[in-house]
């Protein structure tokens, strides 16, 4: 990867959840959990393992980095025109669980329109009424 | 303030911009003529559309003689357009159904 030469940036979402670290590790990892929030997948927490997630709009492909059960998680995300990395953190915070999720390497010489240039405006104009629908 | 996305998004919001800014990215240069003959609105509608489609700055004008013509700066769309803003609204909705699921575990 040639990232030292263009600036990325990254998306950061935390929240507290009021459960155990293992059980939300379990949501993390378990096909048949990760399923119901997230997208159909064949994940298996074992590095260097690749992993498939598909939803209606398309599939992203992986590969396992690091995993240490209940404490972290990473792996490549990427659909042919993003290639990052996922990263989850689980961390003990009271009675529940501080988890983070990072997602880093988004080019910013790389944005989102580019695509919708190459892939159609009519389609990126169909996205974007999706997305005026979802944020009324 | 409002954010740069929020005027983009009020100015494609309405159906008939979309259409004459779809248009110009993908036919390239028009005259207003032009526009207005697929528009299926007036000419003077057409033009009033067109002045908000520039204030916006998603569209550009050159004037040739006595016509105007107009072009696609879709450029202005990379703020709303960004990859990072996307995926967190993505992220966000994954969190809420990982919430959901999680109390479902506990029982």
């Amino acid at each position: 990867m040639n990232d030292s030469a263009n600036e990325t940036r990254s998306v950061v979402i935390e929240r507290e959840l009021p459960h155990p670290p293992e059980r939300i590790w379990r949501a993390l990892t378990q096909p048949h959990l990760l399923e119901e929030w997230l997208m159909k997948t064949d994940f298996l927490p074992e590095v260097g393992g690749g992993f498939r997630f598909a939803a209606e709009w398309g599939a992203v492909t992986g590969e396992v980095k690091t995993a240490e059960t209940g404490k972290w998680l990473s792996y490549t995300w990427g659909d042919g025109t993003l290639d990052t990395v996922v990263t989850w953190t689980l961390k003990p915070s009271g009675s529940g669980t501080l988890l983070r999720m990072e997602q880093t390497g988004f080019r910013t010489d790389q944005p989102r329109y580019l695509m919708g240039a190459t892939a159609g405006w009519p389609r990126f104009l169909d996205n974007l009424e999706q997305l005026l629908a979802r944020i009324d | 303030m409002p954010q740069p996305h929020d005027v983009l998004f009020k100015t494609l919001a309405d159906p008939t911009r979309r259409a004459l800014f779809e248009r110009l990215c993908r036919d390239g240069d028009l005259t207003v003529a032009a526009l207005t003959a697929e528009a299926g609105v007036s000419q003077p509608a057409v033009s009033k559309h067109l002045g908000i489609l520039k204030r916006a700055g998603l569209v550009g004008d050159r004037h040739e003689g006595r016509q105007t013509h107009y072009s696609a700066k879709p450029e202005a769309l990379a703020p709303m357009a960004d990859w990072t803003r996307e995926m967190t609204l993505f992220w966000q909705g994954r969190f809420d159904a990982l919430e959901d699921l999680l109390k479902r575990m506990d029982q």
